[in-house]
Formats: C-alpha cells, structure tokens, sequence
C-alpha cells in the first residue's frame, strides 16, 4: 500500500503545529521547576556528569596507583590522615576520592547502556505486541511473564553465571530482567492509542505499518516509557553495584563503586571509610536520578499533576 | 469470578513451561557441560566423560531430556548438590523457612511503619512532616540495601555492640528445627533467652530487606489516601461531625489500602532478591545465601533447582494476590 499524499493541513492546524513545540517544552519545564527536589537532583546529576568527564583532570592520583606506605589510611580530618588523599586509601594504598572520582565513569555509563538495551527493546516489543495482537502478543507477553517470575537479581546473577562475570555481562543480564517492565508499559500504551482518532485518520491516510508504529504512535506513548527509563537508571546503578558486591559485576581493580564495597567488605570495623564512602557515592547518585525522576512524572504525567 | 479465576489459573501453564524450559536450558547454556562442569578443576577423561554423559541421560535427544526433566520436576525431584550430594528439594525445604522468616519479619516492619507514615504524609500535606517523610522515603527507595546493612553493623554491632553480626541465633543454643521458623521453635524450646537471642539476630536484617518495601508503601498509601481524601464520601462524613480521627483511620484508609495491598503483594519478588543480598551480608543460613554460595562453588544443579524453586513460588504467590485483589476491588475481574 503506498503512501497518498496528505492533504495540506489548514491554517488552523499550521498555528498549532509551530505553537506546538515551544509550549510543550515550557510547560515541561514549568512543571518539572515546580518540584524543588527534582531540580536539586538535576544539579547534582550533572556535577557527577561533569566529575565523571573531567575525572582525569579533578582525581588527584591514578585510581589504581598502589602506594605501599599508605594502606588504609584514614580521612584528612582524622588522627593519622593527611590532605595527600582526602578521604583516606584503601587497603593496597590506592587513594579513595580518586577511585569514586573515576567510579563515577562506570555507573553513569552502566545506567545509560542498561537503560538504552531495556528501552529499545521493550519499545520494539511492545510495539509489535500491541499492534499484532493474537498469537505473536501472547507469546511475547507470556515470556515477559516468566522473566517476571524471577526474581530480577536471582535472574541477573544466573545470566551472569552463563555469560561469565564481567560489567558488560552484567549490564546484559540486568538489562534483560528489566525487559518486561517496559514491554508491559510500551504494550499498554499501544493498545490505549491504537483506537485513537488520530490513529484512524493516519491509517486512512495511507501510513504503513512502520510508520503507524513508529512515527504515529511511539512519541504518544513515550512519556510513561521515559519515567520508567529514569527509575531503572537508578536501579540499574544499584543493581550492577550489588553485582559488582558480589562478585559478579565489575571485577578488581575497576573503581566500580560496588565492587569497591566487596573489597572492604572485610574491613567495616577496622576502617570505616573504605566502606562509607563508596555507598555514599551510590546513594547520593541514585537518589539525584530517582528526584529527576519524580519531577519528570510530575511534568510528564499529567494524571499525577495535581496530586 | 470463576470465569476469571480460571483465566488466572490458566495463565500459569505457559509461565509454569516456560521456568521450566529457563532453568532446563541454563544447565546446558553454560560454557561447559554438565558433566565437565561437575568434575571441576581436575579435569575427566573422554571414556569417562562419554559414560557420565550417558548415565545422567544427556547423551538422548533434548526434547526427551527436557520432558524427562519436566517429570522429575512434577514429582519433586529437583536433582542432586554436586557439592554435598543432598537431594536439592530437601536442601530447599530446610533452607526456605529461613528466608520465609526473615522476609515475613522485613513486610511487617515496613508495614508497620510504612502505611502510618504515608497516612501521616498524606494528612499533613506539604507541611514538614510530609517533606520529612517523603524525604526519607526517597532515600529509602535510593539505598543500595547491601551498603545499608554493612553500616548499620558498623553502627549497632561494631560500636554500640547491641546486635550481633550474622546467623540465626547464638551458638550457646541448640535448636531442634521444628517449624523451621527460629522464632517459634527457640520459643517451643523453653531454652532461657533462646527466643531473645533469636529476635536480636532478626532485628538488622529485616530493617535492611524492609528498607525499600517500607519506603514504597509509604509512597504508596500517600498517595492513595490524597485520593480518598478528596472523594465526597469522606466529605459527608467529616460533615456529619465524625471525629478525624475516624474519617481518617477508617472510611479514608480502608479504601486507600485496597491499592497498597496490591503493592505489598508486589514486593514478593523484591524480598526474594534483596533476600540474596542480605542474607550474604548477614551469613543468613535462607535460600538467597545458598544460592550465591552455589554459584561461587559452580555448585549447578543446585543453582538450577533452586531457580525453578523460587520461580515457582513467586508464581504462585502472584496468583494468590491477584485473586485476593479481585475479591478486594470486584471491578478488576471485568478488565482485560
């Protein structure tokens, strides 16, 4: 079926089409500005965004700089600590604040590839599952369900067993558990538009399927599917630092700020900054994400607006 | 209602088929097989490896492995620990109750602070105890459950020396498994201080697993109640002149719970998995540590029977809460 040309819009409708875009962004704004907690987050987000690109410039030692004479030395302000590593070293003498500066790098990057794999493929599947309906629907949704019935660290600490532990694995495999998540969402969407006016007219109009899909309805459904991206942003952190905790994710000496914790692990009554900071570092960044991502609710849901 | 519960029961046979063919084919996705993962690091002769292979039957067609494996399954067999050689089903069985405690301990701690917290947050909207509450259900939410538990043994068992660090129970009590559930059964033993000896093992733990849980409530019956609040029915009765405290506790919140029970009912999952994280932590003798402590030890089968056991389980739970949630809130049956 080939595309006919469309009719050429109306005044009326070329008004709105270049009213369109600045307001939607402003009342975005607007909205979003209006939740304080969500723009402290933005702020702290991007100073690690900033701190993970200029990391070679603001770590005061190499990140994997063994010294020796400094194992575990405790942080500037306490006896026995000095300003040569702020916040102490660990226990092969590698200075800390430089590890986190540098661990910064991982999780960012951990969230944006997890996210970007959960994301495209629930869109891709979530598509075809609302728009196919019948057999092919029922059978994607019936292996979300039996992803859903593990439990998604179990499932990503099994994947991980088969692929071999490793971050990029264990981005893989906590990136599949969260799949369904978004395919459940995408689907949902799908099958609130499909019967939409809108729909029916471009389908009258001659769009193919791929355009239905991906031109006509994916950006009127891609606002739940960004507030889900924003929380498993931050559960993606978590989840690959748990990894990295136990021994499954990042593996020594990546700064990554999980596998930091396994290492410490043994030292909680004896040093505990080696322990404290790395978990510091991973609640603060996901708290900032997980504040963003209430405000982008709040903006981008206008269900939730008022409450 | 027995038209969806059969729709609901059916929906379980492809999920049951398809755990099965997940924990059937991780066994045979690993780099190496069965056979060579079980001799481990000493290595196995050809002769011997051909003869393993055809002793454990994986030298048929896969097909007739997969249904033999299904069989076992329905009949409880769920292979054999390389490691010890038990029965997997009965290492379960022993292991579960456990983690069945701990979990259990960790939902009525956020529940019992959770729900009153979001009714507080919600009553007192946008005044600081709602920004305090909502604030530190966030952080909650944001905590890395496994740095959370390490610092609260800093805190309470390092310095203060009011816990103790890991297991159960203490050492100077032997306690014959009876329920499997330490609470009850070093209570049955009679033995002096074996029940507060118990409680003080579970104390740490449960506040780590009941971290997010508690934080999600919390949430949750926030903004469930600032629904409520606003319907008619709550209107009338603050007009009729009912004391606020009964508008509140009883026609608000009972029609704000019906959707945290559905939250409460969806953290199943999420004990299940941040039951392997704290149970590592706390050398929790449940499912979670056997499982990690399987893998670490290449200890397969084990692995394998133990995710087809908890996948089960969360299954059935699923099941159970969706039924109780039809008969909470009849409206849900008619939807698609």
């Amino acid at each position: 079926m080939a595309d006919t040309a469309l009719p050429d819009p109306t005044p009326a409708e070329l008004a709105t089409e270049e009213r369109a875009p600045p307001s939607g962004l402003a009342e975005f704004w607007y909205y979003f500005r209006e939740n304080r907690g969500a723009v402290i987050g933005a702020v702290f987000l991007v100073f690690v965004i900033l701190v993970a690109i200029f990391a070679p410039l603001l770590a005061p030692h190499d990140p994997n700089d063994q010294v020796p004479s400094a194992l575990l030395v405790p942080p500037a302000w306490q006896p026995g600590g000095t300003w040569t590593y702020p916040i102490g070293t660990d226990s092969i003498g590698r200075d800390m604040l430089s590890r986190l500066i540098y661990g910064s790098r991982y999780s960012l990057f951990i969230g944006v590839v997890v996210v970007a794999i959960s994301l495209a493929g629930g869109i891709i599947l979530g598509l075809i599952a609302g728009f196919a309906r019948g057999a092919i629907d029922t059978i994607i949704m019936r292996i979300m369900d039996v992803i859903l019935a593990f439990p998604s660290l179990l499932l990503a600490l099994v994947l991980v067993t088969i692929l071999g532990p490793g971050l990029t694995n264990a981005m893989i495999a906590i990136a599949i558990s969260y799949q369904p998540h978004y395919v459940r969402l995408a689907r949902a969407s799908v099958l609130a538009e499909r019967s939409k006016d809108y729909v029916t007219a471009a389908k009258v109009a001659g769009a193919s399927l791929p355009r239905l899909m991906f031109i006509t309805i994916l950006p009127n459904i891609m606002a739940p599917l960004i507030v889900q991206a924003a929380l498993s942003f931050s559960n993606a952190i978590l989840d690959a630092a748990a990894l990295g905790f136990l021994g499954m994710g990042a593996q020594p000496p990546t700064p990554e700020w999980g596998t930091m914790l396994a290492d410490a692990r043994q030292f909680i009554l004896r040093a505990w900054w080696v322990v404290t900071f790395p978990g510091l570092a991973i609640l603060f960044a996901v708290l900032a994400i997980n504040l963003v991502g209430d405000g982008l609710r709040d903006a981008l849901d206008p269900k939730l607006k008022r409450s | 209602m027995l038209r969806f519960l059969l729709r609901r029961l059916a929906l379980i046979v492809p999920t049951f088929i398809g755990i099965t063919i997940v924990s059937f084919g991780f066994i045979r996705m690993l780099p190496a097989d069965p056979v060579v993962a079980m001799s481990g690091e000493r290595g196995i002769s050809d002769e011997r490896h051909a003869q393993l292979m055809h002793q454990l039957g994986l030298d048929r067609p896969i097909w007739q492995q997969y249904l033999d494996y299904v069989w076992g399954l329905l009949h409880g067999d769920f292979g054999y620990s390389i490691f010890n050689h038990r029965p997997i089903g009965e290492s379960f069985a022993i292991l579960f109750p456990a983690t069945i405690e701990l979990s259990l301990a960790a939902i009525v701690f956020a529940i019992v602070i959770g729900i009153p917290l979001g009714v507080i947050a919600a009553v007192r909207r946008g005044k600081l105890v709602d920004q305090l509450a909502m604030g530190g259900a966030l952080v909650g939410y944001s905590m890395p459950i496994f740095w959370w538990g390490l610092l609260l043994i800093i805190v309470f068992s390092g310095i203060l020396h009011w816990t103790p660090v890991s297991g159960r129970i203490s050492s100077d009590f032997f306690i014959k498994p009876v329920t499997g559930f330490m609470l009850i059964d070093s209570w049955r033993s009679g033995q002096a201080g074996a029940f507060a000896s118990a409680v003080s093992h579970l104390i740490l733990p449960a506040i780590v697993l009941g971290t997010i849980p508690l934080a999600v409530i919390a949430r949750q019956t926030r903004s469930a109640m600032l629904e409520v609040l606003g319907e008619d029915y709550v209107r009338t009765a603050r007009a009729k002149g009912l004391p606020a405290w009964r508008v509140i506790g009883i026609h608000a919140l009972r029609n704000a719970l019906i959707p945290v029970v559905t939250t409460i009912g969806l953290q199943v999952g999420y004990l299940l998995a941040g039951a392997i994280l704290t149970e590592s932590i706390f050398s929790w003798p449940g499912v979670g540590k056997w499982m990690v402590d399987s893998i670490e030890q290449r200890d397969y089968p084990a692995v394998q029977g133990g995710m087809v056991l908890i996948a089960l389980f969360v299954m059935v739970v699923n099941l159970l809460v969706d039924v109780l949630y039809s008969v909470v809130n009849p409206r849900i049956r008619h939807v698609r």
